[in-house]
């Protein structure tokens, strides 16, 4: 498969078609037949739920595109909102909280990375074991309760607004562009494109692929930090179930959005569109009364049919 | 690439001396957990807490014997947990329609193989990467399953139908009669019966299989339907033990059934491993778990200590392999 792999930008063209039409079709499906769903309010409220998803789906991508995986997101974005829940009750310090979030989930991160490039283990299995770790320690931090009484501060980073327009909205606005800089305009990204793409190259042109394979996973792990503060400010409050199967959402953004997992190919803001694609389709089906139930099952569906039409155009 | 070539090309039967070798070492480290357990704690060696832990590890071991064989064929199914949860509310609905305990046994294990059929139409037909396949089909089935159950618990299941998973006969546990039977079925088919061997062959090197003339599709797709199949059958003992059914039954079983087969040396690369090796992981962590639990360690570290348990297992295997060779 990795003879066939691109080490250059992808061709947009391409891969417009797929994952713009999912939007497409699933935006017009609901407005049609959920009342309500073209509203504003509504349309926005899409937007701001869709932001932790964004953050977890863009590192995502680049360990996909590595020929990687990280089933641990969810559970480290448990781990790491209950963490800025506690240490911020304690401390009554936003950024503290934030910190403790931060480096719990960055090391993690780095936990997986090792995992993968030194110990040589297959990703989903290193971070399956991950899962389970992080899984546990949340239950242990929190005796599995819920930590309420946080304060306000941490809550009004999800209410605030900055020109008008929602805070995590502009957060997550401004890690899309990060991302973006950092794949297609640095070295680091075109390293990136070879870790999937051709591992070998990197050693020849004397790079350590082991490192920057670390970089990448400690990445995703930070960036599950960061949403982890959304999180906690999101629901005012620490819960020990609080992420569980985000990883899954994100995997779905990502397939939906037409990176490959097998040919060391991504495409940033398919997985954008991928994010808007899931969270329309979580909403709409919200918007009709289906319960959540339903609306796991749907992703879950969306994620075999993204990965079949995957298969079929790599054969192409 | 060439690690693998190399165990393909080595004659079948070191395979056997070296899983022996390898099963070996695990009896050594059950029996030192034993030790240790009965050192530490009064309660361990008491009938009562030995019956416990055998009754428990044929549990694990019912998921982790058809997951076995999907390791062989360096495959990975992560849908068996919630396979139990669906094929058991769905049992238990049978029974509590029509009273009959013989049609819910049908129904559960007719629908874990189904879903096993569906995993194995995905990794072959579709070509879909086994791991992320089952992992869509995993939030498929807690989705239909929560979704059918609506919150609602099913409780209370015919006398008959219980002994099943809380039964005695003659002084031990039903469950581990049914270990052995399985136990003897699953090593006889995986290294007596040419269909197993070819299990063997496909994990070790895929295209020399086809090439040689195995149907690998059908391989896999028996492979698959097995472990959803087992994963019904597990489903049944669960309903029977618990005398309940709840849709979230299912969220802490994957781990320590991918834990089992770990332990028990089955390789995830495909091609080794034995399904008496993931009987004797299913003690292993079985123990370790029981001995938490009678040093009075909380519920809330089980799920860490089995993450570190399964990243332990595969690094060990992977340093064994590599020193062998």
């Amino acid at each position: 498969m990795r003879e066939a792999a691109v080490v250059s930008q992808p061709n947009p063209l391409q891969r417009i078609p797929g994952v713009a039409i999912v939007l497409v079709l699933l935006i017009t499906l609901f407005s049609v037949i959920a009342p309500g769903f073209l509203s504003v309010a509504n349309l926005s409220n899409v937007l701001v739920q869709s932001t932790i998803l964004t953050m977890l789906a863009l590192p995502m991508t680049l360990i996909i595109m590595t020929e990687g995986l990280d089933l641990s997101m969810g559970a480290v974005l448990t781990l790491t909102s209950l963490c800025v829940a506690i240490v911020s009750l304690a401390t009554k310090s936003m950024l503290l909280g934030f910190g403790a979030g931060l480096l719990v989930g960055a090391a993690f991160g780095v936990a997986n990375g090792w995992l993968v490039a030194i110990l040589g283990i297959p990703p989903f299995v290193a971070t399956l074991g991950t899962l389970g770790m992080a899984q546990g320690l949340s239950l242990i931090v929190s005796d599995g309760q819920s930590v309420v009484g946080i304060p306000h501060s941490v809550r009004d980073i999800y209410s605030a607004t900055l020109l008008g327009i929602p805070v995590p909205i502009v957060m997550a606005l401004v890690t899309y562009a990060a991302f973006h800089g950092l794949l297609y305009h640095t070295r680091f990204g075109t390293y990136i494109f070879a870790l999937g793409g051709n591992r070998e190259a990197l050693r020849y042109a004397g790079l350590s692929p082991n490192k920057l394979l670390i970089a990448v996973y400690a990445l995703g792990g930070a960036m599950a930090g960061i949403a982890g503060l959304l999180m906690t400010a999101r629901m005012n409050s620490g819960h020990p179930t609080a992420g569980l199967g985000l990883e899954f959402d994100a995997i779905a953004a990502v397939a939906v959005g037409g990176t490959s997992f097998e040919r060391g190919n991504g495409w940033l803001l398919g997985t954008l569109l991928g994010v808007l694609s899931v969270g329309v389709l979580r909403n709409g089906l919200n918007l009709i009364s289906l319960p959540s139930s339903v609306q796991v099952a749907s992703v879950g569906v969306l994620v075999i049919v993204a990965l079949f039409l995957d298969g079929l155009r790599s054969r192409a | 690439m060439t690690d693998i070539t190399k165990e393909a090309m080595m004659p079948p039967r070191s395979f056997v001396s070296q899983d022996a070798i390898q099963v070996f070492y695990r009896l050594l480290a059950a029996l030192l957990i034993c030790a240790v357990l009965a050192v530490l704690s009064d309660s361990f060696l008491s009938l009562g807490n030995i019956l416990n832990v055998l009754r428990q590890a044929s549990l694990t071991f019912f998921i982790a014997s058809g997951l076995t064989l999907v390791v062989l064929t360096a495959g990975l199914d992560l849908s068996v947990g919630a396979n139990v949860a669906l094929s058991a509310c769905i049992a238990g609905t049978v029974i509590h329609k029509t009273g009959s305990p013989a049609l819910g046994i049908l129904t559960g294990l007719a629908c874990g193989g189904i879903v096993g059929l569906l995993n194995g139409i995905m990794v072959t037909a579709l070509r879909i990467p086994s791991f992320i396949a089952t992992y869509g089909m995993l939030w498929v089935l807690n989705g239909l399953t929560y979704w059918y159950m609506a919150g609602e618990t099913l409780h209370g299941f015919p006398a008959g139908f219980r002994q099943i998973g809380s039964g005695y006969l003659f002084g031990l546990p039903i469950p581990v009669y049914l270990l052995l039977v399985f136990l003897g079925i699953g090593t006889l088919f995986a290294q007596r019966t040419i269909w197993g061997q070819e299990i063997y062959a496909i994990g070790a090197n895929p295209v020399a299989a086809r090439l040689s003339g195995i149907p690998v599709a059908r391989r896999l797709l028996l492979v698959y339907a097995v472990s959803g199949t087992m994963a019904g059958l597990a489903s049944i003992i669960f309903l029977s033990r618990l005398n309940s059914a709840e849709a979230d039954i299912g969220e802490s079983l994957t781990l320590p059934a991918i834990a089992a087969v770990l332990i028990g040396g089955t390789s995830l690369f495909g091609g080794v491993g034995t399904v008496f090796g993931t009987f004797i992981g299913a003690l292993i962590l079985t123990l370790v778990l029981n001995g938490m639990n009678l040093l009075s360690v909380s519920a809330n570290w089980q799920p860490l200590v089995t993450g570190i348990i399964v990243i332990l297992a595969v690094w060990l295997d992977m340093k064994t392999r590599r020193r062998a060779q």
